[in-house]
């Protein structure tokens, strides 16, 4: 079962709320399905992202993908962390491999995407 | 087919196994209104009788004569062993190193030819070859759009009309624009890129540069002030590409030195036969923090499971074949055995031998520059060259074909290369190299003078410089 | 028994020796640069090696014996058509004639090449139906990116600038979409159907005013033939798109299709693929492009054009206005496609026709080999030069995947076929034998696979543990990519230290 404090998005991306601001990351199942992360490519500071629109891309030996922000806002900061060691989205995708932070414009939009029992469904249908 | 193995009792077995009487079953699938008209090529030619036209055609080819074209693809000696190597199998008929375990070598070679051209244009990320030196260029200014978000790139017009013209090419679908920098009319300058011109052209607010394009030596044979270029690319945030001839880096101060960020460049002079056009080395290289932008293949140093050193294809995921129509390039094919034939060029000459190689044209050319002074014909532009240099010759285009029968390849014809340039009229662009000989450029100084003059040639003795002529005197009227 | 040498190499640089090598250039005086100003020269002599020519030598050849290649083994890489790379080809390509002639040589001096060049542009006219070719790409991708932008101002001579996609089935080559972007279209990708073929309700769904070209492999990626390209073609003209070939299959159906006639507009040779000149280990290759009528006129320049004394020229600077421009310098890969000319003369028409033919029955007869072992996602169906096998039921009953069963045919002596391409079957190889080997060889392959297939059930950590007997094992390609090491300096030779 994957974490129920967070909401998840079908492109296997995370949100954790704490009063306005979100951290987003990719899950774990995400992690496992790229393999191992060589690169990460985030946002700058101050760039507004709009829910559902590609706000990075994160690259495996042998793929690359799209990041798609799970909630519009303005990013306050990019886990400058991954430049050196992009491996820890592999080996903590939920903790010290999240990707950006953001000031969130409408927390509705939360309300939108997947809770973790949905979002579970979702990875064992395969 | 002749070099197919099926006697016929292999065919019926194969067939049999398939379960089908003819191999026309298994074109079955093609629409019958979509089938193909017969082939009307001529009969298959056995071996003994293709190699005889194939050497008779090449025989058509002239290339006997004392030849001082240069112009982008120069004449090197290039030592035995390169080619020999060239012809293992193991190199030429290997594919693509997706296997690293059993691609070693052409990875390994491949390593060792990014280090040493990162040695020789001093910047840290060379890529695994490109087509040639126009694909690279323009590979180079489309790299400079993506990296500064801009969209517009200056180009000096001393630079390679080819490189230009491709690039204009490839910036046909994106959007982009590709701008001339005009050169120095006159005075100790000319034909080298007017930096004031290049100021006016980088100052335009709503028109930001992402790109600043010059050649180090220049099209014309000239060397232009790179880092004054470099200081004012850089002032107006915009990155500076240098196009580079590689053995002249030999001795020239290279790109990384003086502020480039990219560096573009054909590699034919390192060991590469002129072959009429190709297969040539695009050479593609950029500084450590453009590693993202470089298109192509690129190959890293690793380890294998045991912790043995070994190497494989990295940064992958910025190629085609993984990233597809976000991809930074559609290049897939390159030009790895071409490479290969520069790195032992470079190994083989090392850092001395390469310097002779630069050092000994530029002794030629000033050979050359003197003897055709001698007989009247005098440079084009004064600034300083290393081995290729423009002179003035009055109806350049019809001496240049009188010259021909007189068994010298006089250079280009500057008005054929660059027609839109009226200072250019009258003008041969001429280089010597490490072949170019004493009796190579007594022949063409005398020839010329005969042709100027309108007189047969006078016999010179081989080896000797010495030749007729007046010294300081004007350039006589062509006579016909 | 390794299928390479197994003995690494150190490094060129850990070679080298200062004050090694020399005796193959004159020295030049020590005043040679005096002339050029202390400014622009180079102060530290560029740290290149030292080596003797015996040490070059067997660098260079130690190295070679690690490579797997054509000359060495059997090579079914699907999609890349590695097929035997003729010795006449290599010697003639080196003949003094050819090898020594300079690009910008006038056409008087060139007549020899020029007329090849001429004549291998009509046997190429004639073996894809279409009305005229420019030899001058350098490559596929770089003839892929001519194609478009043909297209591209073909509809903008029209005064039709709003068409912004370009078509482009999931089972393409990544070159196809790349090229797109290159020539600033959008992909829109097509899915496939079961059967293999272009989804036809999908592709029409996509088609309309906005469709600029429409880009298809035939025979396609998994080595079907596009049944339905007769209705394909007829939806792309009938919305005033354009349609390109990607000719990288040509190998499977010379003297059987030709895309002119059936309608395609553009279309792409791989020379490497089709015409026998050797990969070289990633390159050079040729990318000539055959176009129809309507798109003669945009051509890339030069061309070369015969003139009315039956001598041959280059077009002049400026003389087609209408053309894209140029692609690369000066008149193409050269000499390249005088190994290409030389393969098509010594086949002839019906020699090109019978290694189509030979092609396709060594493909199929190891389809059908391979049957019982491995899966075949499009059934019983013949396959054209190539066909993928699955190993889905394998990795499902033993856990073993398709890229271990590649590593494993490497301990057995062979190249891997092509591996997870195209994407949309699941562990699938794309096997490609060529019409050169022999049924022996085919055989043995084909018991290889089928054993490897039993090692997967009966003792799979040999295949998942494979190669065992190469120079390297697997790498660590995600340190490579972490922290990329792309150049030789001291400090990396202090921590990895040679291997002998």
């Amino acid at each position: 079962m994957v974490p129920t404090d967070l909401r998840y998005t079908k492109d296997h991306e995370w949100v954790r709320l704490e009063g306005t601001e979100a951290t987003v990351g990719i899950t774990e199942y995400a992690a496992n399905q790229l393999g191992d992360i060589v690169f990460v490519e985030l946002p700058e500071v101050g760039r507004t992202l709009e829910q559902g629109a590609v706000f990075g891309v994160v690259e495996s030996v042998k793929a690359v993908s799209d990041l798609f922000a799970p909630v519009s806002g303005s990013v306050v900061e990019a886990n400058a962390a991954l430049a050196d060691k992009p491996e820890l989205v592999n080996s903590e995708p939920l903790g010290a491999g999240w990707m950006v932070r953001v000031t969130v414009a409408d927390k509705a939009e939360l309300d939108g995407l997947l809770d973790a029992a949905a979002y579970d469904a979702l990875i064992s249908e395969g | 087919m002749p070099y197919g193995p099926h006697t016929p009792a292999d065919r019926a077995r194969m067939l049999a196994t398939i379960g089908i009487d003819s191999v026309d079953e298994l074109f079955a699938d093609i629409p019958e209104r979509l089938r193909a008209t017969p082939l009307a090529l001529a009969e298959p030619e056995p071996e003994l009788a293709l190699a005889a036209r194939l050497e008779a055609l090449s025989r058509r080819n002239q290339v006997d004569l004392a030849s001082f074209l240069g112009a982008g693809v120069y004449r090197h000696y290039s030592p035995a062993a390169i080619d020999q190597l060239l012809l293992r199998g193991e190199w030429y008929t290997a594919y693509t190193p997706y296997q690293p375990e059993i691609s070693q070598g052409t990875l390994q070679s491949i390593y060792e030819y990014q280090s040493l051209i990162a040695e020789l244009v001093g910047l840290d990320v060379v890529s695994a070859s490109h087509y040639d030196g126009a694909a690279a260029t323009a590979e180079a200014a489309l790299m400079a759009c993506r990296a500064t978000r801009r969209e517009r790139v200056l180009v000096s017009r001393a630079v390679h009309r080819h490189y230009r013209e491709t690039t204009a090419t490839y910036f046909l679908g994106g959007g982009l624009a590709v701008e001339e920098i005009p050169l120095v009319a006159d005075g100790p300058d000319a034909g080298t890129t007017d930096l004031a011109a290049l100021e006016r052209l980088l100052a335009d607010p709503d028109r930001p540069v992402a790109g600043v394009i010059a050649g180090q030596p220049n099209f014309l044979g000239l060397l232009e002030p790179m880092a004054e270029i470099g200081r004012l690319a850089h002032a107006a945030g915009a990155l500076f590409v240098a196009v580079v001839e590689p053995v002249s880096l030999a001795v020239l101060e290279p790109p990384g030195v003086y502020g480039a960020d990219i560096a573009a460049g054909e590699g034919q002079p390192l060991g590469i036969p002129a072959q009429y056009g190709g297969p040539y080395l695009g050479i593609l290289a950029a500084t450590d923090s453009l590693v993202r932008q470089v298109p192509g293949r690129l190959v890293g140093l690793t380890t294998d499971l045991d912790g043995k050193r070994a190497f494989v294809m990295t940064l992958r995921a910025r190629e085609q074949d993984i990233r597809r129509e976000k991809a930074a390039s559609n290049i897939c094919t390159n030009q790895a055995l071409l490479a290969l034939a520069a790195s032992i060029y470079l190994a083989t000459l090392g850092p001395h031998g390469l310097r002779d190689v630069a050092a000994l044209g530029a002794v030629r050319a000033a050979e050359l520059e003197a003897a055709l002074a001698e007989v009247g014909v005098r440079r084009l532009h004064s600034g300083p060259y290393l081995n290729e240099f423009a002179v003035r010759v009055p109806d350049a285009a019809a001496v240049h074909r009188r010259l021909i029968d007189r068994g010298i390849l006089a250079g280009l014809v500057l008005a054929e290369a660059e027609p839109d340039d009226p200072s250019l009229t009258d003008a041969l662009l001429v280089c010597a190299t490490e072949v170019t000989t004493a009796d190579d450029i007594a022949r063409f100084a005398d020839a010329l003078s005969a042709v100027l003059r309108g007189r047969p040639p006078i016999a010179v003795e081989a080896g000797a410089g010495a030749l007729v002529g007046e010294s300081g005197g004007a350039v006589p009227e062509l006579s016909r | 028994m390794s299928v390479t040498g197994n003995r690494l190499e150190p490094t060129i640089f850990e070679r080298s020796s200062p004050g090694r090598g020399g005796g193959k250039i004159p020295h030049a005086p020590r005043n040679a640069l005096e002339r050029i100003p202390a400014a622009q020269r180079r102060t530290q002599p560029p740290a290149l090696p030292e080596l003797n020519e015996p040490e070059v030598v067997r660098h260079y050849v130690n190295l070679s014996q690690l490579n797997y290649a054509v000359d060495t083994g059997f090579y079914p890489l699907g999609s890349c058509t590695m097929k035997w790379n003729p010795k006449l080809n290599e010697w003639a390509a080196r003949l003094p004639g050819f090898a020594g002639l300079h690009p910008l040589a006038p056409d008087a001096t060139a007549q020899g090449t020029l007329e090849l060049l001429w004549e291998l542009e009509a046997a190429l006219v004639e073996i894809s139906g279409m009305a005229a070719v420019s030899l001058q790409p350098a490559a596929g991708a770089q003839g892929e990116l001519t194609g478009i932008l043909m297209i591209r101002a073909y509809h903008r001579s029209r005064g039709d600038m709003d068409r912004t996609d370009v078509l482009v089935p999931d089972s393409s080559h990544g070159t196809n979409p790349a090229t797109a972007t290159m020539a600033g279209f959008r992909t829109v990708t097509i899915p496939s159907a079961a059967d293999g073929g272009i989804d036809l309700e999908a592709f029409q769904a996509a088609l309309g005013p906005r469709t600029a070209a429409v880009m298809i492999t035939n025979p396609s990626t998994l080595g079907l033939f596009e049944t339905r390209i007769g209705q394909l073609l007829e939806a792309v003209h009938g919305v005033g798109a354009l349609a390109y070939m990607d000719g990288a299959n040509l190998n499977a159906i010379l003297g059987r299709f030709k895309p002119g006639e059936a309608g395609f507009d553009v279309m792409h040779f791989n020379v490497h693929k089709t015409f026998s000149t050797p990969h070289g280990g990633g390159g050079p290759g040729a990318g000539p492009v055959g176009v129809g009528p309507a798109l003669v006129p945009f051509l890339p320049a030069p061309r070369v054009v015969r003139g009315d004394d039956g001598g041959f020229r280059l077009e002049r600077s400026g003389e087609r206005p209408s053309s894209i421009g140029r692609m690369r310098s000066f008149v193409g890969n050269t000499g390249v496609l005088v190994r290409a000319y030389a393969y098509i003369l010594a086949h002839g028409g019906a020699g090109l026709r019978e290694v189509s033919d030979d092609a396709v029955l060594a493909a199929n007869y190891l389809r059908v080999r391979l049957a019982g072992t491995f899966d075949q996602p499009f059934g019983d169906r013949a396959c054209k030069h190539e066909f993928v096998a699955s190993a889905a039921s394998i990795k499902k009953a033993t856990g073993v995947r398709t890229l271990d069963i590649a590593k494993r045919l490497i301990d057995y002596g062979y190249h891997p076929p092509t591996i997870y391409f195209p994407l949309i079957v699941e562990e699938g190889m794309l096997i490609e034998p060529t019409e050169t080997e022999p049924i022996e060889t085919l055989d043995a392959f084909a018991d290889a696979l089928i054993a490897i297939a039993t090692e997967a059930r009966e003792t799979p950590e040999l295949v998942l543990e494979a190669p065992h007997d190469t120079p390297v094992r697997r790498l660590d390609e995600a340190a490579a990519a972490r922290q990329p090491n792309l150049r030789w300096r001291a400090m990396a030779g202090a921590e990895t230290p040679c291997p002998d």
